[in-house]
């Protein structure tokens, strides 16, 4: 196959149209929030910030995990794992933020510690006073296990189905464990009751439309980031070992390397992700380890486009505007539709709403070469050649 | 007593009195059983322990379950017509029924009745009398019961009735049970020598009551004085302790084992679809957990249509919750899986969004609740072993039927035709299509046939937990962890993984805690991988991929 590679950005036309889309409504949201009189049509409710702002973050979890599935051909079942210990890190240092307004009133422990009868912080807990700390253990959390985990998956080749059900097994495991009162998270309740970051209350509106701006932020950086990886000589070494693991292997290859490499980098995208969610929403608990929110995410990706950085950024918003839409309307229906989204987009849009979209584009340029593959070989390389033809 | 036994019993009464009206003596017995029993409602509590005497004198067939019903504060009487009966609470009211004529009277107010009162000399009284009817009952199954009922109550009063019951007896088990109460009550003697061959009495008996007996025997108090003065009984007692405490461990192993045995069972036949479905097909079957869901349900559902045939119910729902799992999954394989092979991670998101629909159909037609599936008689109860070790039937029978269906479906695959083409399909579909197989009416088949022991699983699951809509997520991920763990494609494998990972689970369980037990299996599985990605006993031969 004959890789012609546009440069890493310039080629990249639906990435720069994303990126401008998201820095527009980075812009835009807090101006019709803030700036706008609340009578104005034009006015856009605090809630609608807020709930921008959650999809943002489900759109650059969408992110890391199209990393690894569209460009490395690791399934995980088990990202949202690290989602959540980026959530709990951040949730921990709002929880030491609370102090004495708890409602023990006890300036040494949480509430829920004070409840248990504990005497004092476990060792875990120490440094979570400190904003940069936690903000370092946002991504070192995340990373830590996911290092842990992929390097001795990797490392003895568990690969495809297998390695998808141990690290459902993995998230599944951490979920009992963070639902235990012994463990120091909370239990069942998880974390709330948040009352301010860095010193800003969570209840004014001028901090819920700076974590929006900081989410919109981060996706453009994860954007970016994810965009350089993939089309640098190391992406392309990951999509050779998606297509074909063991050539690349027989090639020369450290292929765990690689694959440690982009499996950790995605768990920190995603741990940035839960850090920026949680805030937003308030609330942490051990159900955002279950299975179901991993395979979740892995449906976002599918239904946008596996494979194309932004086609998973689509999805995500896609899939939980309908989520929210449905919930609201058509309570009982919404998981049918769900169900119903998996099974069509598994059977008739392998590449989701992108390729869709590409599809159609190409027939109408008259472009014979469109290829059959399921996926495309990189979408800058796809995209390369739209421009040339 | 139960209700029909006694009405037979009234109806062989009244047909004795009535055809043997020349048999006066009876006659007046029961007239002075009944007039006994009257005078029971406004007596003094003196006065009623004359009365139990003379009631007890009469031998009257219903004493027992008179006196049983006088010991439990069952026992009433009409306010308004002194009329004495038997009070069984229901949700109701209370249900009453005559104590002479045994008929019921249906329910009434529970302001129009008294309870009859007794004390604790009386409960003495009526507990003895319990005791000798019981233990010169003609059945040895009640003989039994008495003297295990008395070793939970020691006292010396009961003593002289064991005696004369020993003499009599000549059942060995009874024996055995009469002397180790016997024993029991003798501990408590004031002569030494007697301690003494009491506690040697209590050899071998497998119960915890003795255990806790022997224990308060060699109590010490504060300074040091143990309860028991005499050093041979003491010492007598605690190698008797010991030994019982040797026994009692073993017994605990025994019944870790059996626990763990029993959840290795609900694994195997929770995973034992999904060995088919995932293991011989390669598809990733997420909505395998909602086929077991679908089964439980179609237990509940015949249990619904067959209300009075309880006990059939369970042996109908087994091909019934086969064939509806099963069309369920020939659908799902016709309309959807067929599409996906060859690509198992798309296999398990479409899957994934079949078993969310599945869900979400089940809460429509039956709401979100649990249901409750009835257990029938024969299997609730348990299988007293011995006092130290009871093994309940629900989960003897679930072992039972786990390996059967195991072994049905092992000769399925090696012996009949369609397991030949089975396999042939799995690990060759070229070749197998080109030697004139239908490979989509087999692939069709065999997910049906997964899909359908999922389906069975759900049957016998429906009687060790809830039946919901979420049931299935509970064990979907066990599933993939028991066929992952014992090796993909190898049914022998599966049933190894089930096993060693009940048995594993249950015996951390105490040490650990639940929780921490189950997270240490999956981290133990997680790793096992590492060592040997393709399971315990990995298919050997030219499987390379790439």
């Amino acid at each position: 196959m004959n890789i012609t590679q546009g440069h890493w950005w310039r080629s990249d036309r639906g990435g720069q149209w994303l990126i401008t889309v998201i820095a527009v409504v980075t812009v835009m949201v807090p101006v019709l929030n803030l700036v706008v009189p609340e009578d104005s049509v034009f006015h856009l409710s605090t809630y609608a910030v807020s709930l921008l702002g959650k999809y943002l973050c489900y759109a650059l979890l969408a992110l890391a995990v199209d990393l690894i599935w569209g460009y490395a051909g690791i399934l995980s079942l088990g990202h949202g794992a690290f989602f959540a210990l980026g959530g709990y890190a951040i949730g921990m240092y709002m929880m030491r933020q609370i102090g004495e307004r708890g409602v023990y009133g006890n300036a040494d422990l949480p509430d829920f510690m004070v409840f248990l009868n504990w005497s004092e912080l476990p060792w875990y807990w120490l440094g979570f006073d400190n904003f940069s700390f936690a903000l370092l253990m946002v991504l070192v959390a995340p990373a830590i296990l996911a290092f842990v985990f992929g390097w001795l998956a990797f490392r003895s080749r568990v690969t495809g189905v297998y390695f998808s059900i141990i690290s459902q097994a993995l998230t599944y495991a951490l979920m009992l464990a963070f639902f235990r009162n012994d463990m120091g998270f909370g239990g069942n309740n998880g974390l709330t009751d948040f009352k301010d970051l860095l010193g800003y209350s969570l209840q004014l509106d001028s901090t819920k439309n700076a974590l929006f701006v900081c989410s919109g932020l981060a996706l453009i950086g994860g954007y970016i980031l994810c965009r350089y990886v993939v089309s640098s000589k190391l992406g392309r070494v990951l999509v050779s070992i998606r297509d074909a693991e063991s050539r690349t292997r027989f090639v020369g290859y450290r292929v765990e390397h690689y694959k440690l490499f982009v499996f950790v980098l995605s768990a920190m995208l995603a741990g940035i992700a839960g850090a920026l969610y949680v805030p937003q929403v308030g609330i942490i608990n051990p159900g955002e380890f279950s299975p179901i929110n991993s395979i979740e995410i892995i449906i976002w990706v599918a239904v946008g486009g596996r494979g194309y950085l932004f086609g998973a950024v689509i999805g995500a918003v896609l899939v939980n505007y309908g989520k929210t839409y449905f919930t609201g309307a058509f309570p009982e229906i919404w998981l049918f539709f769900l169900g119903g989204l998996f099974v069509v987009s598994t059977l008739f849009l392998p590449q989701g709403v992108v390729g869709l979209v590409k599809k159609r584009t190409i027939k109408r340029q008259g472009d014979g070469h469109a290829k059959k593959e399921a996926l495309p070989e990189t979408d800058g390389h796809t995209s390369s050649k739209e421009v040339s033809s | 007593m139960s209700g029909s036994l006694r009405a037979l019993f009234v109806s062989f009464l009244a047909l004795f009195i009535f055809s043997s009206s020349l048999s006066v003596n009876s006659f007046a017995q029961e007239l002075g059983f009944s007039e006994h029993i009257a005078r029971l409602a406004k007596s003094k509590l003196r006065e009623k322990a004359e009365l139990i005497d003379l009631i007890a004198e009469t031998k009257d067939p219903r004493v027992p379950d008179l006196f049983e019903d006088l010991l439990d504060g069952d026992l009433y009487y009409i306010k308004k017509t002194g009329q004495i009966v038997a009070i069984e609470k229901v949700e109701s009211g209370y249900q009453a029924s005559d104590v002479l004529s045994l008929k019921s009277l249906g329910v009434v107010g529970k302001r129009s009745v008294k309870k009859i009162g007794v004390n604790n000399a009386l409960r003495r009284q009526l507990r003895s009398y319990i005791a000798t009817f019981n233990l010169s009952s003609d059945e040895a199954n009640v003989r039994l019961e008495a003297a295990k009922a008395l070793l939970k109550a020691p006292e010396a009063s009961f003593l002289p009735i064991l005696d004369t019951a020993l003499v009599a007896e000549a059942d060995a088990d009874v024996r055995s049970a009469m002397v180790i109460a016997r024993s029991a009550i003798l501990l408590a003697s004031d002569d030494a020598e007697q301690r003494l061959v009491a506690v040697n009495g209590l050899r071998g008996a497998t119960d915890k009551k003795v255990m806790t007996l022997l224990e308060q025997l060699l109590l010490e108090d504060g300074a040091g004085n143990s309860a028991e003065p005499d050093e041979r009984v003491r010492q007598a007692a605690e190698e008797v302790l010991s030994s019982l405490h040797t026994q009692a461990r073993v017994y605990k192993v025994m019944e870790d084992l059996f626990f763990g045995i029993s959840l290795g069972s609900v694994l195997l036949l929770a995973a034992i679809g999904l060995a088919i479905t995932f293991g011989v097909m390669g598809v990733i079957n997420m909505a395998h957990g909602e086929m077991i869901m679908l089964g439980a349900y179609t237990t509940y559902v015949v249990q619904l249509l067959m209300p009075n045939n309880i006990g059939l119910s369970l042996v109908v729902a087994v091909p019934a919750a086969f064939l509806v799992s099963g069309l369920f999954g020939v659908i799902i394989e016709r309309s959807v899986i067929r599409f996906l092979y060859g690509r198992p991670l798309e296999t398990l998101l479409a899957t994934f969004g079949i078993s969310l629909m599945l869900q979400q159909l089940v809460r429509s037609v039956f709401t979100p609740l649990n249901r409750s599936v009835i257990t029938p008689e024969w299997m609730s109860g348990s299988w007293e072993v011995n006092g130290m070790l009871s093994l309940t039937y629900n989960r003897l029978y679930i072992i039972f039927f786990a390996l059967a269906v195991l072994f049905l479906l092992i000769q399925l695959l090696k012996r009949t035709f369609f397991g030949l083409q089975m396999r042939a399909v799995t690990q060759n579909r070229a070749m197998a299509s080109s030697m004139g197989i239908r490979t989509g009416w087999v692939d069709a088949m065999t997910f049906g046939l997964g899909s359908g022991v999922a389906g069975i699983a759900g049957v016998a699951l429906s009687q060790l937990t809830n039946v919901g809509p979420n049931m299935g997520q509970a064990y979907i991920i066990d599933s993939f962890m028991v066929v992952v763990f014992g090796g993909v494609g190898n049914l022998l494998g599966t049933f190894v993984g089930a096993m060693s990972l009940g048995i594993v689970n249950k015996f951390a369980e105490p040490m650990i805690g639940a929780v921490l037990a189950k997270i240490l299996i999956l981290v133990f599985v997680i790793l096992f991988i590492q060592r040997r990605p393709r399971g315990l006993f990995a298919l050997k031969g030219r499987f390379v991929e790439d």
